[in-house]
């Protein structure tokens, strides 16, 4: 067989093409009937709810760390007072939609990728298709959707318990009250960083379950290819994240 | 148990495949396949692992496309149908999967529900248990529909996965190496299961199988496939009293149950 350059390159550039023609069938889709309702609260249930605990915990930690780290430096200026308006910019901002999103990114995208290369493999997904259910609908649609809605109130929560976090050390420092630290944190947020926050949640989700279920979707080669699919899940929607964060900050910061 | 010739309609074909090519890459599969099956017939299609069995029903299915060729299904061609036609065709499909292809996070119950409340809209919830037992309690195991895949034997899920198909009302039923990995006593009770569809559903049937004993039970009619051609189709015993070494290899390499 012939190659135009070399077979993995070919292989690379051919997969690509494959992932945007599979983007491209999800949006052709989302728009059709039948809206697999039931699915998709399953699933908003299963990404949501099902990692509410690791989000809870992951993003507490970040906020009390964060805090804790930047205390001494700003200390050394008198500027203690600064810390819950810092930890808000650098909290609702940066942190809670970046912890969100690789937690998630390693919970919900290898779990897509291993449950539907699973189904792959075993041939659940062509029983599905020749029993007359449309199995991409179902199974990716629905998938995708509710991921990317559940991203940002994943972030929203995590940005909460991230500053309750932060309060906990601040308080018991500086014995700053809730509102207080509430109405200093949110002091130097604009309507352009929430949106811009919310927008790239949005995106990280999609970026999650797209690759996921990509992954998933074409999976070949037996069990050794579900556990390949599951960890190229993880890798790439990590590494696209960050790609899609320095785009983003870029664009919002030229939008400023 | 086997239908006699008379029960079939020959004059009717329900699937018909003329000089039908698939290649992977430099596996050249399938080199000019031609098949007809006719209304009520089974036929199996016989031969080595390997030489192309499985995918030449994928392609009846609308799950592969073929290099070349023409595959008329129940009056639709096939390679050339949309989404949404396909999904129409596949209603009138019936595909066992070779290892059942059960949902694993659905009880029989959910497994055999999913297609037939997706396919029908305007069926009640009565109607659905009532087909629901009616199919599981063709397959005899009616006992079992509130356990998970993972619950179930080999044999059961074999039955479970004709069931699931059985309860669409399919014309022609795709059974992928039905008896594979089966001990000889289950075997033979999904051979008689698949003879007993035949006769009580009305279906024409494809059975993909390398097991002897299941192409003499199953099969009116056997094609037996090498090399990506089928070197000769008729009957169990016509082809298996040719003088062809290829097909005396075959045979001896297998058991046959009388």
């Amino acid at each position: 067989m012939k190659y135009l350059i070399s077979k993995k390159t070919d292989e690379f550039f051919s997969g690509i093409s494959d992932a945007f023609s599979f983007m491209s069938r999800f949006f052709k889709e989302v728009l059709k009937p039948p809206f697999e309702g039931n699915e998709i609260i399953r699933q908003c249930y299963d990404v949501g709810v099902k990692s509410l605990p690791l989000i809870a915990v992951t993003g507490l930690i970040t906020g009390l760390v964060f805090t804790k780290q930047s205390r001494p430096s700003l200390s050394e200026f008198g500027a203690t007072s600064w810390l819950p308006s810092l930890v808000g910019i650098a909290v609702i901002k940066s942190l809670a939609p970046l912890v969100t999103a690789l937690i998630c990114a390693g919970k919900v995208g290898s779990s897509i990728g291993a449950e539907l290369g699973s189904m792959k493999v075993t041939e659940q997904i062509d029983a599905m298709d020749v029993s007359g259910v449309n199995a991409f609908k179902f199974l990716v649609v629905s998938r995708i959707l509710a991921t990317s809605l559940m991203l940002p109130l994943l972030m929203l929560f995590a940005a909460f318990v991230g500053l309750m976090g932060s309060f906990i050390d601040i308080h018991s420092n500086e014995q700053t009250s809730l509102l207080n630290f509430f109405q200093h944190a949110f002091e130097k947020i604009t309507f352009l960083d929430f949106a811009s926050t919310i927008f790239r949640s949005i995106v990280y989700g999609f970026t999650i379950s797209v690759v996921g279920c990509y992954k998933g979707y074409t999976t070949t080669q037996g069990t050794q290819g579900v556990g390949k699919s599951a960890n190229l899940a993880v890798v790439i929607s990590m590494f696209l994240i960050f790609i899609e964060e320095m785009v983003i900050i870029q664009i919002v910061n030229w939008l400023r | 148990m086997k239908r006699t010739a008379g029960d079939i309609d020959t004059g009717f074909p329900v699937i018909e495949i003329k000089d039908l090519y698939k290649s992977f890459g430099d596996n050249h599969v399938l080199q000019g396949i031609d098949l007809s099956v006719c209304k009520g017939e089974n036929v199996v299609v016989l031969g080595r692992s390997g030489t192309g069995k499985s995918v030449l029903i994928k392609i009846i299915a609308g799950l592969l496309k073929p290099d070349r060729g023409t595959v008329n299904v129940l009056g639709y061609d096939v390679p050339s149908l949309d989404e949404k036609q396909l999904r129409e065709l596949r209603l009138k499909l019936g595909f066992s999967f070779q290892n059942s292809a059960l949902y694993d996070s659905m009880t029989v119950r959910e497994n055999l529900m999913f297609p037939l409340v997706r396919s029908s809209k305007n069926v009640s919830r009565m109607q659905v248990k009532e087909q629901i037992e009616k199919v599981l309690d063709a397959v005899g195991l009616l006992q079992a529909i509130n356990q998970m895949p993972s619950e179930l034997s080999g044999g059961q899920r074999k039955r479970v996965g004709v069931a699931r198909t059985l309860i669409m009302q399919p014309q022609i039923m795709l059974y992928d190496e039905p008896t594979a990995g089966l001990d000889p006593i289950t075997s033979t009770e999904i051979n008689n299961l698949i003879v007993e569809v035949q006769q009580r559903f009305h279906t024409s049937s494809i059975i993909i199988t390398h097991d002897l004993t299941c192409a003499k039970t199953t099969g009116d009619r056997v094609a037996m496939l090498l090399d990506g051609q089928f070197i000769k189709q008729g009957t169990f015993d016509a082809i298996f009293d040719a003088e062809d070494e290829r097909i005396k290899s075959f045979y001896d390499y297998n058991f046959i149950q009388e």
